[in-house]
This record gives structure tokens, sequence and C-alpha cells, in this order.
């Protein structure tokens, strides 16, 4: 297993606030990663860190064997790509404005629009199945459109790894289901894929690789079908279930026992 | 960035050019000595040094130009700030820079006195500062729109009356030359004074257009704006610094303009149905509105008044409408 993508001993937090310390992770090439855990366990923040939106108090984030703030930063924007947990849109942008604006990191003063960036934004809005929106404005569209038109500005950025956080919260279970249909596609496409999901039914059906949180540490990493255990959710949730297969997927399904069902 | 402008945002820019260029054309034949369309075009292009050529060349089209780049300067600036704050009351004349920049111009003219590029940097001196005590009042673990422009209310009302109590200290015949100017007038400004202002003007665009591609990206959030490869802070530094530098250019020239930054990007937006404010067709807009706002300072009202006193009539009906759009917004 190689891992383009690594953290090498982070310490992370909020101004005077350690969330994790001496944290290494590596992100697998070509997998689909998925970080879970629960409420506050430092799962975005890691993910944050990755995306070189907080700077490490100490370690490094390393692609490509050279850390990740020594790159320039259009040069990182070429290779990771991210879906952040909310965005802001302006008044009266339509779609393809929108996905156009993926595009930042590929021009610069000289070089500016190219029929490379008009491939990339209908090869976005394809893959996203959003090319029929691509006159309309953003603010007319469904909560599940306008996220697969943030997966598409994410796209045309053309990244060969891609950063996802927490993109099916607020979703309905059909919009879910649709979104990550979307990245095991990507997946598929041969790209690295790193999200952080609340549902760890939808990590252990979608991830080939997971890496479990809890209090700021990673705590076990590994395909579902090793890591997903009745033992680990109760060391890690504190929640006491079943683990059973999945009948359509053959992956591990957490059956939770609690309340009037607890034994 | 990106230069594939819409289509309908190329011809509202073209349409407003063709408007500037009539507005300008009608103003430069206006006033005591009329002169018709065609007399006023053959006397720009005449070479026989007649009087017409000396009117329209020396004595009016210095006034229109400024009305012009002053208008086009506001209008921009009014669009970098409204983007940045993501509220159209975000505007360097609501939030006290036009104030500061007024304060800044004014300790100089009555503790020094002074030249134009005194007077000038002291304009710009007193905009960033009041722009840095606006920023770091209104900062509380980042800077929240609404909260930066109900800050810069209070600081402008505050400057207002640091502005008078100088007025009131100062000798009278600089109280009085202060007090004209601090109406926002452009009617003095000569060819001498305006052209340092002109070439500062083109620099600061420039400087604008350079930064248009991460303006665009800061629209976006901070977040996509980084993934996206973005140095945030200091694109957003630099782009406070052009904005406040281009009202503080305009303040030192004219006084304080109202209305011009507040209103010309909303209005370029509506026309042209663009993706948050068009900069090009801002400026545009400006340089529209000031030269006809200017227009009917000098030619429509029974005696000729201070073009700031015509754009702080409208800007006021304009920012009521505002408040009140604003107020049932916010819950």
């Amino acid at each position: 297993m190689t891992a383009r993508l690594h953290a090498d001993g982070l310490t992370l937090g909020y101004d005077q606030r350690v969330i994790s310390r001496d944290l290494d992770a590596d992100i697998p090439d070509g997998a689909f990663t998925v970080i879970v855990g629960p409420n506050a366990c430092g799962k975005s923040t890691l993910l944050r860190a990755f995306a070189r939106l907080l700077r490490p108090a100490t370690g490094h984030v390393v692609l490509d064997g050279k850390a990740i703030d020594r790159y320039k930063p259009k040069e990182v924007a070429r290779l990771i790509g991210l879906l952040p947990q909310s965005s802001v849109a302006p008044d009266g942008i339509t779609v393809a404005d929108l996905v156009a604006r993926g595009r930042f990191p590929h021009q610069n003063l000289i070089r500016q629009w190219t029929p490379a960036d008009e491939a990339a934004i209908r090869a976005a809005m394809d893959a996203t199945n959003v090319a029929e929106l691509s006159t309309r404005l953003l603010d007319e569209l469904s909560g599940g459109q306008r996220q697969r038109v943030w997966v598409a500005m994410a796209l045309a950025q053309e990244t060969p790894i891609l950063l996802l956080d927490e993109p099916t919260t607020f979703l309905d279970i059909a919009h879910q289901i649709d979104l990550l249909d979307l990245f095991a596609g990507l997946h598929r496409a041969g790209n690295t894929i790193v999200a952080v999901l609340h549902d760890l039914n939808h990590a252990a059906r979608y991830a080939s690789h997971l890496i479990v949180m809890k209090d700021g540490a990673i705590v076990a990493t590994g395909a579902p079908r090793d890591v997903v255990t009745a033992e680990l959710v109760d060391d890690v949730f504190g929640l006491s279930c079943l683990v059973i297969d999945d009948p359509v997927s053959h992956t591990p399904l957490v059956i939770p026992k609690s309340g009037q069902w607890k034994d | 960035m990106r230069t594939r402008v819409g289509r309908r945002e190329r011809v509202v820019a073209v349409v407003l050019a063709a408007v500037i260029v009539v507005l300008a054309v009608v103003a430069l034949g206006t006033g005591d000595y009329p002169l018709s369309i065609p007399e006023v075009v053959s006397a720009v292009f005449a070479t026989d040094g007649r009087f017409e050529t000396t009117l329209v060349l020396e004595w009016r089209l210095p006034r229109v130009l400024v009305a012009i780049v002053f208008g086009a300067a506001l209008a921009l600036s009014g669009a970098v700030f409204q983007s940045l704050t993501r509220n159209p009351l975000g505007s360097p004349d609501i939030i006290g820079f036009a104030t500061g920049s007024y304060t800044g111009a004014l300790l100089v003219l009555t503790l020094v006195g002074g030249s134009y590029l005194s007077v000038a940097g002291g304009a710009i001196v007193g905009g960033l500062l009041t722009a840095l005590v606006v920023y770091l009042l209104a900062y509380r673990r980042g800077i929240q729109g609404f909260r930066l422009i109900i800050v810069g209310i209070a600081v402008t009302a505050m400057l207002h009356s640091v502005n008078t109590w100088l007025l009131l200290r100062a000798q009278v015949e600089v109280a009085m030359a202060a007090s004209i100017w601090g109406a926002g007038s452009i009617s003095l400004v000569t060819w001498a004074d305006a052209l340092p202002a002109f070439v500062a003007v083109g620099v600061l665009a420039l400087a604008v257009a350079a930064l248009s591609g991460g303006l665009r990206q800061l629209e976006l959030g901070d977040d996509a704006a980084k993934a996206h490869g973005l140095r945030v802070e200091p694109t957003r530094l630099a782009l406070l610094v052009v904005g406040v530098a281009l009202t503080a250019v305009v303040t030192a020239s004219s006084g304080p303009i109202a209305f011009v930054a507040l209103a010309a990007p909303q209005i370029a937006a509506r026309l042209g149905r663009s993706a948050g404010l068009p900069l090009l067709s801002s400026a545009l807009t400006g340089a529209a509105l000031l030269l006809a706002a200017d227009f009917a300072a000098q030619h429509l009202v029974p005696t000729a008044v201070p073009v700031g006193v015509v754009t702080v009539v409208l800007g006021g009906l304009y920012l009521i409408a505002l408040l009140i759009g604003q107020a049932r917004k916010t819950p």
C-alpha cells in the first residue's frame, strides 16, 4: 500500500485547545478512505489539516515526500480537491459559472480561459449529472442538486485526490445514497477519495479503507470487514450493538441495541 | 480570473459606455455659453485655437473627466467592499472609510496646511486607519458582515463629530474652504490636481483587475478559496488596501461623495444579472451616476450646489430602502 498523502506527527487544535497530539495517518492511493468517529473526535479537524485549512502546531502533512506547506498553494490545489462542509455562493450565479470557479488553480494572470477549462467543466458536470442544469441559477435548485453542483466544482479542479467534509449531512436518505454512489464511481475511476461521514453503516458499505478516531487519536484502520466489530463500536461510540452481514452489500451492518432492546 | 464574461454583461457595458459619452457631450455643451452637440464635437477636434476649444477642453472637460474617473473609482471601491462583506451595506461610504479619509485630510489641512499630495496622503492614512479600527472593533473570531456595518456606522457618527470639531477650531478661511470641500465638490478640481488623481485611480484599477480572480474566489467562502489555492489573507488584505485607497484618492480631491460606492455596484448587478458584483459595469455605472449627479448639481437646481449634496439626497433615500430590506431579511 502506497500513500502519496500522509500525516506525520500532527498536533492539531484551535487556539489553545489541543484536539489531536502526535497523529500519524496514511491515505492509501486509489482507496475510498472514510474517517469515522463520535462527534468532536477530531475527524473533521484531521481532514482540514489534510486540506491545509488548518496549520498543524507540530508535524507535517506530507504529499509526494514534501511537506504540504512548502508547495505553492495552487500547486497543491491541482493535486488535492476539497468539498468543504459549508460553502457560500454569490447571488445570481449559474451552475456553469460556479463549476467554472473550480478551475482557478489552473489559471493565472497570463493563462486565463482555455479549451482545457471548458472540457474539464463539461466533464465535471456530466459526472455529477448536472449538465442539464448548467444555465439554471444555484438558488433555484434543491439541496441535493446543489450539493452535486458543489461536487462538480471540486471535480473541475481535476485533482487525483478529493477530500469530502461531511458531504451527505442535511440530505435525505435517497440523496445521500445517490451522492455516495457518485463518490464510489469516482473511486472506481481511479481517484483517491477521503471522506468524513457520520453514518457508520454508510462508511462500512462504501469505504475501502476506514480510519476510526476517538478523542483525537486513531484507534483502528483497515478494511471495514476487519475493523467494524461490536467491540469496536462499543469502545468508540459507547453503544452496544450487533454487527451482522449486510444482505445487500455483504459489508458489516451495525444494529444498535439500546433502550427497550438492550440485553 | 475568468475571461468568459457573459454576453448580457458585455451588452450592458457597451450601453453604459454609450450613456457616459452622451452625458459627457451634453455636459460639455451646457453652461452660461451653451453649445450644441455638433458644436461641442467640432470644438474638440478644431485646431485653430478658437474660444470654443478653450471653453470645452480647458474649462469644462476637466470637470467632466473628474466626474467619470471619480465615479468609476468610488463604484469600484464599493464593489470590492460589498463583495468582501457580502452585504450591500458594506460600502466604504457607510462603514466610515470615506469619513475617515475626510478626517485625515482635515487634520493635514488644519494643522499642517498643504499641497494636494500631503492632503491626499492624509486622506489615505485616515481611510486606512479608520478601516483598521472598524475591522478590529468588529472582529470576533473572524469578521461577520452585519457587525462590521453596525460598527462602521457608529464609527462614522463619531468621526462626523470629530470633523465638526476640527472645522470649529480651524481658522475661518481654512474652515470655509474645508466645508465646501467637505460637501463633496468636483467644481474646484483643476487639471493640475486631477492628473495625479487620475494616475492613482488608473494604477489602483489595474490592481483591482489583477485581484479580481481572487475576489471571485473569496465569494465562495474562505475554505473553498483556500482549497482552490488562493492565498486568502494576503488577497483580502490587498483588496482592503486597494479599496480604501480608491475611496481615499477621490476624497482627497473632492471631499466625501456618498451614494456612488453604495448604489452603483447594486445597480450594475441588476442590469447585468451577473453572479456577484460585476467590476467593469460597476465602474461604468458609477461614472454615469456621478456625471449625471454633477450635471444636476450644476444645472438642474436653482443655484449650483456641490455634487455631494445631490448624491447625499439620493443616497439617503436609497439607504432607507436598503435598511428596510435588510431588516426584513434579518430575523
